[in-house]
């Protein structure tokens, strides 16, 4: 009796904890939900009113309204766009050589392999600018070609996928030659769904990554039409830095997308975060 | 594997990997060279470039500014790191339980996460409002003044921190946590047994198992720290009187406010061999400090 009623507590207690640091962690956010409700001047007023006098949806109405701000659902669906390409191009162009560098054996491999390698190491910083240069010679700046095009490369997921498809089973392979399978369709009928898995891990991490991308973007575009989600922000942030209802309400719809395709894909991510742990 | 013959399967192999080498040749090896070349430079694309030598890098070592920015990232990662490493692998230790709701906590742990720097960036910066942010309201119930944190050039950079470690918290705890799942139970129930307590058995059994996961970590986060920038842009833009200025805010705004592509190159450079350095030193600790389960 005495030790369920121990046990009991010490649970309770477990729970009282993590509900603690859970709220933590959540109370930046619910902050944020309680501001962007507010109306101006109710955002600056003390003792703090968690739930506001009276609610009100100006701020977000504002976000696609005023002519001084860019417009949030161009930039909403700039970002969608952006991301999905990003992460189409980057499978698809890593997918497609580590099959080859995975499963031909040919003179320049390993050399090959190594250059990929090498490079692995250099950060970012240092291929940022001759990449814009690069892309303003082409006259790619402000345009989404040129903020997905240098995705076509990705060492990682090169690596990554190659090791992958190394390890699935030769007969599968055979059996598709004996078939008389081209090498195209080896790849998109038997490595294809056989890594799918990974695929579905790597794709939700860049799509993430590129959903909150803000230094590249700020290289890239600097036409309103044209910026996504996080230049937008950062954009409201220089206007109208002390406008908080309206830079928290804009902060939530930036979230959301991100949010719920994580509620949709939270194994993904999961598996993509033990992955991604190894890259960052 | 056998494919093809001769031409053909040579054809087939530059198909497959024609995107992967234009894209390494164009985003990659050339813009490597380029920019080494450039950090040689003076070029400010209003005047051609003229080869300086060494002259970029000599300004910049010999600047009062390379070593504040320096000193701004020492003070990040010496307050970071460790507030980091304990909340995170505190979390993982959390998570590592089974009970009703685990996944509900894990989803509320992983929210900051998934927001981008930018938008977490924001809400810090309301948060840390001198008069009307929720963290000096907090303090203010406990009798604290809070300082003015992001406009005061000592609470800056702390300030900069706290979001930090509330944003990747969550991220570095599931990397714990897969390394927690992977100690043997048997110690525990050894421990058990000899009735050790429960920081007994974190402080011998847990500690010393996760040490890779926590020097890989640490070791990440470090080379992370050098590389902060939407934090510092979205905060305080480097400010107050440049105490949170950082390699990667000075390198973009070089080469995209000032348009000094050859120094901004040579600081990218220096920040190049500061993670070489960084890398060099966990090669040779890894094999001393850290212990592997057998």
């Amino acid at each position: 009796m005495m030790a369920r009623r121990a046990g009991a507590f010490r649970t309770a207690l477990f729970y009282v904890t993590i509900s603690l640091i859970a709220l933590f962690m959540i109370l930046p956010f619910l902050w944020m939900i309680s501001t962007s409700l507010k109306e101006s001047e109710a955002v600056m007023v003390l003792p703090v009113r968690w739930i506001p006098e009276r609610i009100s949806l100006k701020a977000y109405r504002d976000l696609f309204t005023i002519s001084t701000v860019v417009p949030f659902h161009r930039a909403t669906l700039n970002s969608l766009v952006v991301s999905v390409l990003t992460t189409l191009v980057n499978l698809a162009s890593a997918s497609m050589a580590a099959f080859a560098l995975a499963k031909f054996d040919f003179r320049a491999r390993d050399r090959v392999l190594f250059a990929f390698l090498a490079t692995m190491m250099v950060p970012g910083a240092v291929t940022m600018i001759p990449n814009y240069l690069v892309l303003r010679t082409l006259r790619l700046t402000n345009t989404f070609t040129g903020l997905v095009l240098p995705s076509i490369y990705n060492a990682w997921a090169l690596f990554l996928l190659r090791q992958n498809i190394m390890a699935l089973p030769e007969p599968y392979f055979e059996a598709a030659i004996i078939d008389g399978a081209t090498p195209f369709a080896v790849y998109r009928h038997v490595v294809l769904p056989l890594v799918k898995p990974i695929l579905a891990s790597l794709g939700v991490l860049t799509f993430m990554g590129t959903w909150n991308d803000y230094l590249w973007p700020l290289i890239m575009i600097s036409d309103p039409e044209k910026m996504t989600l996080t230049l937008a922000l950062g954009n409201l942030n220089s206007r109208w830095g002390q406008k908080w209802e309206l830079l928290m309400a804009g902060n939530l719809i930036s979230m959301l997308p991100i949010i719920v395709t994580y509620i949709f894909a939270q194994k993904y991510f999961e598996s993509g975060i033990s992955v991604g742990g190894l890259k960052s | 594997m056998y494919i093809g013959r001769g031409r053909k399967r040579r054809a087939t192999i530059a198909a497959f990997l024609a995107p992967t080498v234009v894209g390494f040749l164009l985003f990659s090896l050339i813009p490597i060279a380029r920019s080494l070349y450039l950090s040689f430079t003076s070029w400010d694309i209003l005047q051609p470039a003229e080869w300086v030598g060494l002259e970029n890098y000599k300004v910049l070592l010999g600047s009062e500014e390379f070593w504040r920015v320096m000193r701004n990232t020492g003070e990040y990662i010496v307050l970071y790191v460790p507030l980091m490493l304990v909340s995170s692998l505190a979390l993982a230790a959390l998570l590592n339980r089974k009970f009703a709701g685990v996944d509900v906590y894990k989803v509320l742990f992983f929210l900051p996460v998934l927001t981008s720097w930018v938008a977490g960036s924001l809400i810090w910066r309301w948060i840390l409002n001198h008069k009307y942010g929720l963290v000096n309201i907090l303090l203010g119930h406990i009798g604290v003044a809070g300082p003015a944190w992001l406009d005061d050039k000592y609470w800056a950079m702390p300030g900069i921190v706290l979001a930090s470690v509330w944003k990747d918290a969550g991220f570095f705890a599931l990397i714990f946590l897969g390394a927690l799942k992977g100690i043997n139970h048997e110690y525990y129930e050894a421990a058990q047994i000899d009735g050790a307590s429960p920081w007994n058995k974190f402080r011998h059994i847990t500690l010393p198992l996760v040490s890779p996961t926590t020097f890989f970590v640490t070791i990440t986060s470090i080379i992370n720290s050098f590389q902060v920038f939407a934090q510092v842009q979205i905060m305080t833009y480097g400010g107050p009187a440049g105490a949170t200025q950082v390699i990667m805010e000075r390198i973009y705004k070089y080469a995209f406010q000032f348009f000094k592509m050859g120094y901004a190159s040579a600081l990218s450079w220096v920040l190049f061999v500061i993670i070489l350095i960084i890398t060099a030193i966990q090669w040779r600790l890894q094999k001393g400090w850290v212990f592997y389960d057998g």
